[in-house]
């Protein structure tokens, strides 16, 4: 049971929250990768760390998760300090950081009954507890085969069943799914939701796929260059894009030029333009007359329009709205322009 | 946490480590093959008394004799007397000193002994005879072993002429002196302090063992850890809630079994095949490789400490490793140092340890004997484990 040094007396605070950050800052030499970080996670929850490659998500989940020391501003996991009661912390977390934490020459079985007994749970229980976990994966029959012959899908159940192996009250994921095909990534999304639910751990997990976000998480906060830049429910930040005049495009346009697209980024009304082949464009527009003035627009460049889809915003869109990016690792295969009207940013390479 | 706790955990952690260094049958292997090789380099590369024999050497005896007699032919015939005997040289004959220095620069012979020309006169004469010996200044090495082994033939065939001289006189006097206590008033034995024949091996295998034993810790260690901190493994051991120190004790107890097996190992090739006499203490003796261990494991966190990848950690560690293995005396007596290295080399632990090690294994030292190396020893690794501790914490966290 996990006690709470400051309940006793003051009785239960307003508010229990697992997590909390207040201005968290990490600076490596100049660069600051986590900026004045500040958000809370209620207990149970799903919170998802949404942003691009070396925005600070995992910075800032080193430093939540004691293995890395802030450097300016505080942070608490149940109530306990990460600098000053890092013990203790530890003791109530579990971690699936980006690189698999497993030995490839001991099998399933060893590698479970080594982290088990770092954290001191007894024999008999720990045996119970990793057949438990091990049937949970579906990956009871390789329990004595080494880790080093597992498939990627399989390393990653194992590497998420390590770090409940201690039953902790907060699951730290650093996006886990990376790298996986995408019937693995079900599965261990399904998994993420079925310990949520059945064991009420609060889960804090980042990851750069929006989808994943979208679907996994009770709430979102978006990081872009070290900061927070919105925190909200999935559908609250989709508001911001929908909520104001925004209208999102799909058109279908063949014979497409770089002439035709840069006429329509031209416009007052449209903030970007992004190909997705040789016919397909997206189009995000504000204003009332945006659909219009589109379609004119492409017309007067006598092209012709086979379809035209309006399309309901997706987080990629609300990012897009707020930073005034793309969160993409390949950005360049897509024509990037950019209107700087909300958010003034620095190039910088991916 | 109790002291329990980390104890289970250093254990465990141990365990973990072998366990992975023993799946790995390349690495294991290497563990065996590398004591093999040192052993046999050590042991079959660097000279020892008994290891010259059959090496070319040519005679020119230029000696025109006396009258009718020729002491030369006598002088020769004792020497392959005593050369049929220690199968030293492999004798060439050779006309003149010239053809002589011909056949060494061609490599035909490593050396030459040159009879001169008036020897017979000049010793019938009461002169002193005189024998030239030639040397290959191209390899240093071999000349000085040469020159000392043809010196203490023609010693000894000296006094064996002189004691003919001098007979006739002593036998005219009163009281019979013996002859040999004319020419040679005293004589010089040699006597180890302990019984036996000195054996190269002896003075090799404390040293090899000390110095395996602790390159598998201070290559063994950092290389351990900044791999797993590569690799992201070591992430999954600092969430947990266990003390720094028993990660790191777990580790430094992985390698130091490593570097015992590969320790004794090397022991027992050194008594199976290479006849190595083990004088003192086994268990001192391992008590001393213990103690060697703890002395460099401070070191290697402080190296693990600050390299931030494993090819760092193994750059550091090399540049480190190679000058204290030779200043050390591994190979090589610090007495044979310029007094500067040897002041270095006293600042070395490995000194010390290998020091503790030869008085113990070769000379049958206890405990008392080697008091001095034993204190170093702990005050070195007390003190560098003091140091590592705070600074392996703040590294493990930035």
């Amino acid at each position: 049971m996990r006690v709470r040094h400051q309940s006793s007396n003051e009785g239960e605070k307003k508010n229990m929250h697992a997590i909390e950050a207040n201005n968290l800052t990490k600076r490596f030499g100049n660069l600051v990768a986590v900026d004045h970080v500040s958000f809370s996670v209620e207990e149970g929850e799903i919170f998802g760390l949404l942003g691009p490659n070396g925005a600070g998500k995992t910075t800032i989940i080193r430093m939540l998760s004691t293995l890395t020391r802030p450097t300016e501003g505080t942070a608490s996991v149940g109530d306990y300090d990460v600098v000053k009661e890092d013990g203790k912390v530890r003791e109530l977390i579990g971690l699936v950081s980006e690189k698999i934490i497993l030995y490839d020459r001991l099998t399933a079985k060893e590698n479970l009954r080594f982290f088990g007994r770092l954290y001191n749970i007894p024999g008999e229980l720990l045996n119970k507890k990793i057949d438990e976990l091990l049937r949970l994966v579906k990956l009871t029959k390789w329990k004595n085969s080494q880790v080093g012959t597992f498939s990627t899908g399989m390393r990653q159940r194992m590497n998420v069943i390590r770090a409940m192996l201690n039953m902790p009250a907060v699951l730290f994921l650093d996006e886990p799914t990376l790298g996986l095909d995408p019937q693995s990534s079900v599965e261990i999304r399904e998994f993420i939701r079925k310990i949520n639910r059945e064991n009420k751990v609060t889960i804090i997990l980042t990851t750069h796929m929006m989808v994943e976000a979208d679907m996994l998480c009770d709430r979102i906060g978006i990081i872009d260059y070290g900061k927070i830049v919105a925190l909200d429910t999935s559908t609250n930040l989709k508001k911001l894009v929908s909520g104001a005049d925004s209208t999102i495009l799909e058109l279908e346009v063949p014979n497409l030029t770089t002439d035709t697209i840069h006429s329509i980024q031209s416009l007052k009304c449209v903030s970007s333009v992004s190909q997705n082949n040789s016919t397909r464009i997206k189009v995000n527009a504000n204003g009332e007359d945006a659909f219009d003035t589109i379609i004119d627009a492409i017309r007067a460049n006598k092209r012709k329009i086979i379809s035209v889809k309006n399309l309901e915003p997706t987080l990629e869109d609300v990012f897009l709205q707020i930073t005034g990016h793309e969160v993409r690792d390949k950005a360049d295969q897509k024509i990037k322009m950019k209107m700087h009207r909300h958010h003034m940013t620095k190039p910088r390479v991916r | 946490m109790g002291v329990k706790n980390v104890i289970s955990h250093i254990s465990i952690i141990a365990w973990k480590d072998l366990m992975e260094l023993f799946r790995n049958k390349m690495a294991l292997f290497m563990l065996v093959l590398m004591p093999i090789f040192m052993m046999a380099m050590a042991g079959f590369i660097f000279p020892s008394n008994t290891s010259m024999s059959n090496v070319p050497v040519a005679l020119a005896n230029e000696d025109e004799g006396y009258g009718n007699s020729s002491m030369s032919s006598i002088f020769i015939n004792a020497l392959e007397r005593i050369n049929n005997s220690t199968e030293m040289m492999v004798l060439t004959d050779a006309s003149s000193f010239d053809e002589v220095r011909d056949m060494i620069q061609r490599d035909d012979v490593e050396g030459g002994i040159v009879i001169t020309r008036n020897f017979t006169s000049d010793l019938m004469t009461g002169e002193q005879g005189s024998i030239i010996i030639v040397t290959d200044q191209s390899n240093p090495q071999l000349s000085i072993a040469l020159w000392t082994d043809l010196n203490a033939v023609f010693e000894q065939m000296g006094t064996v002429l002189a004691q003919q001289k001098v007979e006739p006189f002593l036998s005219q006097m009163d009281n019979a002196t013996n002859s040999l206590a004319v020419v040679k008033p005293y004589h010089v034995e040699t006597k180890g302090a302990i019984p036996g024949t000195f054996n190269y091996f002896d003075f090799m295998a404390p040293g090899l063992m000390a110095m395996t034993v602790m390159m598998s810790v201070m290559t063994g260690l950092p290389a351990a850890i900044s791999h797993e901190r590569e690799v992201g493994t070591l992430d999954g051991m600092m969430v947990a809630p266990i003390r720094r120190l028993g990660i790191i004790l777990g580790k430094t107890l992985a390698q130091t079994v490593r570097g015992l097996l590969q320790g004794t190992l090397i022991l027992i090739l050194a008594i199976a095949l290479f006849g190595v006499n083990i004088q003192g203490s086994i268990l001192l003796i391992f008590a001393l490789l213990f103690l060697g261990v703890f002395s460099f494991v401070g070191l290697g966190v402080v190296i693990t400490s600050f390299a931030k990848d494993q090819e760092t950690a193994m750059m550091m560690m090399t540049t480190l490793m190679f000058p204290m293995l030779f200043l050390s005396g591994v190979f090589f007596p610090i007495q044979q140092m310029p007094w500067y290295m040897q002041n270095i080399s006293k600042a070395l632990p490995l000194t010390y340890a290998i020091t503790a090690l030869r008085k113990v294994m070769v000379l049958g030292a206890d405990l008392s004997a080697i008091s001095l190396e034993v204190t170093v020893l702990i005050g070195f690794g007390t003190v560098m484990t003091l140091i590592a501790l705070p600074v392996f914490r703040k590294a493990m966290t930035r």
